[in-house]
């Protein structure tokens, strides 16, 4: 007030609201700023970088750098390698997403159900999730092992002779799954427990007075379409938590053998950060990014459809 | 209403629910097991779970020697400190001024949150990585930690969880005489503890068990995170001495699992929360 | 039609009698409120009479038939729930159809994809829509069919479960709470509704509320429940003026009836103020009673020489009426009194009055609650002098 009594010709303008309103605006780009900063050197501008980057031949190592236009596009779907490598993850994602949500479904059912054990259970399939992956890798190759394995040796007691499950070709993208599903499950298992608990009771007590004799129909007519969103949140994660798959291929198999394990992040860091072709490893992730956005996109086009629950 | 049902359907519920948790457990009773046997022993028996001459000690000599586990320890206990702190320190004033302040830039800044959120670290590895490169900065806790002290993801939790919050008790701090700083530390960040914590064992659990940045900025071992480090000692070893190997992996997993056993509650509600919101 | 009974139910959680053998008959056309405060046990009634939990001893009979081992999807008992429990991701034409379709459709009929390929699927279909478009034409509700709940005011959700409820004309109706989650206009506007629809529905209804207006309001007959057992079902009125226990005097009724602790005297009577009762059972002198009475049979007066002397505490004034907080000289007891405006004009806090009780409305209560028929004597010169 004292300012609109010092600055007549501004009453209105500066009254005391809009001076305060200033002043909330000051304080806000103030506290937001450091973040701004950071999100601006971290995140975009590096994003912008390799956008720009995948144009060039740029080698780290060499001074200069040319433009070559989209030729690292052109060659990466003649690159034998890296079409294996998309393949490659596109089959580990097939398996492990899938299989991870409907196993954790199934769980978190049975486990809800059923009143014993609760918590005992919940943590016994969450723990790989607060294990560190390396070295749960380690310990599943020494499981894998084709000869000292155990898992090959309780194969043997029912007469089967066991694959040598991440050497063979084969095999390996399926060895990698079932360590793959064992160390998502629990996550998955949380989320649609927490999802399970919020269902209100008395909907299930609608449905029996509704007449849904089975518990298939109650499941039909309540927990499915109540679980929507959880399910379609779980469903996103767990295919890009499976694209991202990396630490069991570095750890285990160097995308070997023979490629049989190449996968998208281990092949852009081999091409960018052990053979330094910085330029088309750009070309390779924008590929990555790309993929992250159509699923986003995806997700975000399913919620939308499904109209605000109440 | 069911009682002949009960027993069978119950039975079946348990059995299934209880064989599954045997073989999500079975690594670690292997791991376990095979941490304390002897070389021969592991040879001959893989499916005796109590090693015939206990070898613990030597396995354990040998995980500890052949690469320094404390360092180890200790370097992923200080990037993950360093990378929560500064999160948390630049992410809440940036979620509160975003959900409670009215500014024009607050839009711009909620699309480029939702595209943050997009963008893993995979995908700017590249440049951060020529970067730091040039600027002489690789083989530093420095490279470990600064990629990490934006959390977009940090960000967008709480800014859901202060939406939540209501605007009266920020207008009274104001009128108890508050700056906008003062707000924060006295009564945002108190009310916010169940974000925190969430947020915290998100973000250590996935700095914990990072290996992708480490194995690109760092060559140096007295830099080594945990999984970088298992991945040298895995080198060093070479060949098939699951034994010592069994036992590097069991004390570089054991911090954050008795974390987790120890804080089961925390954690799970800690998932639920930012998986859900996220 | 069909005739309700309820016999001898029992229900015990983890060795707390939770229903104490409650039995209860309902007419085919009778609207019975189910009243009692909360924890009484009259939700737990419900939901083992809907078949949603097992009673530990009784019988549940429907028409002539026993429905105790039935499961609750074939009893026929429709059920309106207190927070409605619609499906929130069904349209309300969707949730009205769905009791009809778990019903009237077979499983394979059901089916999404397979289902249309069954034969006379269509037809049955056409019905369901059929019934669902009339059920929703009488409740006026037509207008809202493609909605979800989430798009719904509480009133509409209300009314489409209600249609959800009545669409399959079941045998029985129940109903929780059914207005507690409407603001008040609404609810008193609903009272009259459900009523009506009960009426054109003609079967048993079981109406469980907390709400004393609501349940004197609608119901035919008024059943309270206390502390697991069912101390009395009669009509509104029978309930108001006749009690049977204390506790439904002390349930029913607002503001709350007086209460005084007392004694028999020597000569078998009960005395308060100058007016002597002579219940019908004789009882040893010194036997502890609680006489009641309603404070709008409270008569007070500024310059009256009869009555007992009091001081008024507070008046507060309601419109339509006015409630005085008394303190009584003699005994320090608070006695509340309701007036009409015009007798409690001049009224105010701190003024002596004299309280005088209308001798034809005092009840007299044992010490277990029980009511003790009493009939008033003739006032006595000796005691009023003792007295006063």
């Amino acid at each position: 007030m004292a300012e609109a009594i010092a600055a007549p010709g501004l009453i209105g303008k500066s009254s005391a609201r809009s001076t305060a309103e200033r002043r909330e605006a000051h304080s806000g780009w103030m506290l937001s700023l450091p973040a701004l900063v950071l999100l601006f050197m971290f995140i975009l501008l590096p994003v912008a970088a390799v956008i720009l980057m995948s144009f060039t031949d740029y080698e780290l190592g060499y001074t200069g750098f040319k433009w070559v236009g989209v030729e690292n596009y052109a060659d990466l779907f003649t690159n034998r390698t890296f079409k294996r490598s998309l393949w490659n993850t596109t089959v580990y994602t097939a398996i492990v997403a899938p299989v991870s949500i409907f196993m954790a479904l199934g769980l978190a059912m049975l486990i809800e159900s059923e009143g014993i054990g609760r918590s005992f259970f919940r943590t016994a399939y969450f723990l790989p999730v607060a294990s560190l992956l390396v070295a749960m890798a380690t310990v599943w190759q020494y499981l894998f092992h084709p000869t000292i394995g155990p898992v090959n040796a309780l194969l043997r007691l029912v007469d089967i002779e066991g694959p040598n499950w991440l050497g063979a070709s084969g095999y390996v993208l399926y060895g990698l799954s079932i360590i793959g599903v064992w160390q998502s499950v629990g996550f998955n298992l949380v989320l649609f427990l927490a999802g399970l608990t919020a269902i209100p009771r008395e909907l299930y007590a609608a449905a029996h007075v509704d007449g849904a004799r089975s518990s298939w129909d109650r499941f039909r007519l309540v927990t499915w379409p109540m679980l929507g969103p959880t399910t379609l949140f779980v469903t996103t994660i767990s295919i890009i938590n499976a694209v991202k798959v990396f630490e069991t291929v570095k750890t285990l198999t160097e995308g070997g053998p023979n490629k049989a394990s190449e996968v998208l992040l281990f092949t852009i860091y081999q091409e960018g950060f052990v053979y330094l072709r910085v330029g088309y490893a750009s070309a390779m992730t924008v590929v990555f990014l790309l993929i992250l956005v159509i699923l986003m996109f995806l997700q975000y086009r399913i919620q939308d459809r499904q109209v605000h629950y109440s | 209403m069911n009682a002949n049902t009960f027993t069978l359907g119950r039975a079946l519920r348990l059995f299934i629910v209880s064989f599954g948790a045997l073989i999500f457990l079975a690594p670690y009773v292997f791991m376990i097991s095979t941490a304390g046997k002897a070389q021969s022993d592991i040879f001959s028996s893989s499916l005796n779970l109590i090693p015939q001459n206990l070898s613990y000690v030597a396995n354990f000599t040998k995980a500890l020697t052949r690469v320094s586990m404390t360092t180890l320890l200790w370097n992923g206990v200080v990037v993950c400190a360093l990378i929560f702190v500064i999160q948390v320190v630049i992410a809440i004033p940036c979620a509160y001024a975003m959900a409670k302040l009215k500014f024009r830039a607050a839009r711009v800044m909620m699309v480029l949150v939702m595209l943050g959120l997009l963008v893993p670290i995979h995908a700017t590895a590249l440049p951060i990585y020529v970067a730091f490169d040039r600027a002489a900065l690789l083989n530093s806790y420095f490279a470990l930690v600064a990629p990490f002290t934006i959390s977009v993801f940090g960000i967008f939790l709480f800014l859901q969880f202060f939406r939540a919050m209501p605007d009266d008790l920020i207008h009274a701090a104001r009128l108890d005489g508050m700056s906008e700083i003062g707000i924060i530390a006295r009564v945002i960040v108190p009310n916010a503890w169940p974000a925190i914590t969430a947020f915290a064992i998100f973000s250590v659990v996935a700095h914990w068990n990072d290996l992708y940045w480490p194995l690109i900025v760092i060559s140096n071992q007295s830099y080594a995170t945990p999984p970088l480090g298992l991945l040298y000692f895995r080198a060093a070893e070479a060949g098939d001495d699951y034994g010592a190997l069994m036992a590097a992996t069991l004390i570089i997993t054991f911090p954050l699992v008795a974390a987790f056993l120890l804080a089961q509650k925390r954690f799970v509600e800690g998932i639920t929360m930012t998986g859900l919101k996220g | 039609m069909s005739k309700l009974s309820l016999r001898n139910i029992h229900k015990a959680f983890g060795g707390n009698q939770i229903l104490k053998g409650v039995s209860l008959d309902a007419d085919e056309n009778e609207f019975i409120a189910l009243v009692g405060p909360s924890g009484c046990g009259k939700s737990t009634l419900l939901r083992i009479l809907a078949g949603l939990e097992s009673a530990d001893g009784g019988e549940i009979v429907v028409g002539d038939r026993d429905l105790s081992p039935v499961p609750a999807a074939d009893r026929n008992i429709a059920m309106v729930f207190q927070s409605y429990a619609l499906y929130p991701h069904l349209t309300a034409a969707q949730n009205i159809a769905v009791p009809l379709v778990m019903r009237n459709l077979t499983r394979a009929q059901r089916l999404p994809l397979v289902g249309p390929l069954v034969p006379s699927q269509r037809k049955a279909i056409a019905t369901i829509k059929r019934e669902v478009r009339d059920m929703a034409v009488s409740l006026k509700i037509d207008h809202l069919m493609d909605r979800k709940p989430g798009q719904m005011s509480g009133g509409q959700r209300q009314r489409v479960a209600l249609g959800r409820a009545m669409v399959r004309r079941p045998s029985v109706f129940l109903m929780d709470e059914p207005l507690s989650n409407l603001d008040a206009n609404l609810r008193v506007h609903a009272r009259g509704e459900i009523v009506e629809l009960h009426r054109r529905a003609g079967v048993p209804t079981i109406y469980v509320t907390h709400d004393q207006a609501e349940a004197l309001s609608m119901a035919d007959r008024v059943a309270v429940m206390i502390g697991g057992a069912l101390l009395q079902l009669a009509s509104p009125q029978v309930i108001y003026d006749d009690p049977q226990h204390i506790e439904v005097a002390k349930f029913i009724g607002q503001p709350r009836i007086n209460l005084f602790a007392s004694q028999v005297a020597e000569d078998g009577m009960v005395a308060m103020g100058n007016t002597r009762l002579r219940p019908a059972e004789t009882l040893t002198a010194g036997t502890p009673v609680t006489i009641g009475i309603r404070p709008e049979f409270v008569a007070v007066s500024r310059n009256s020489q009869h009555g007992l002397p009091a001081h008024i505490d507070r008046v507060e004034f309601l419109g339509s009426e006015i409630i005085l907080y008394c303190r009584l000289d003699a005994v320090g007891e608070n006695v509340i009194a309701k007036l009409s405006p015009s007798e409690g004009a001049g009224l105010a806090a701190g003024m002596p009055v004299r309280l005088q009780f209308d001798a034809d409305r005092l009840f007299v209560f044992a010490e277990d609650g029980r009511r003790l028929p009493s009939l008033p004597v003739n006032a006595d010169v000796a005691l009023e002098t003792a007295h006063g």
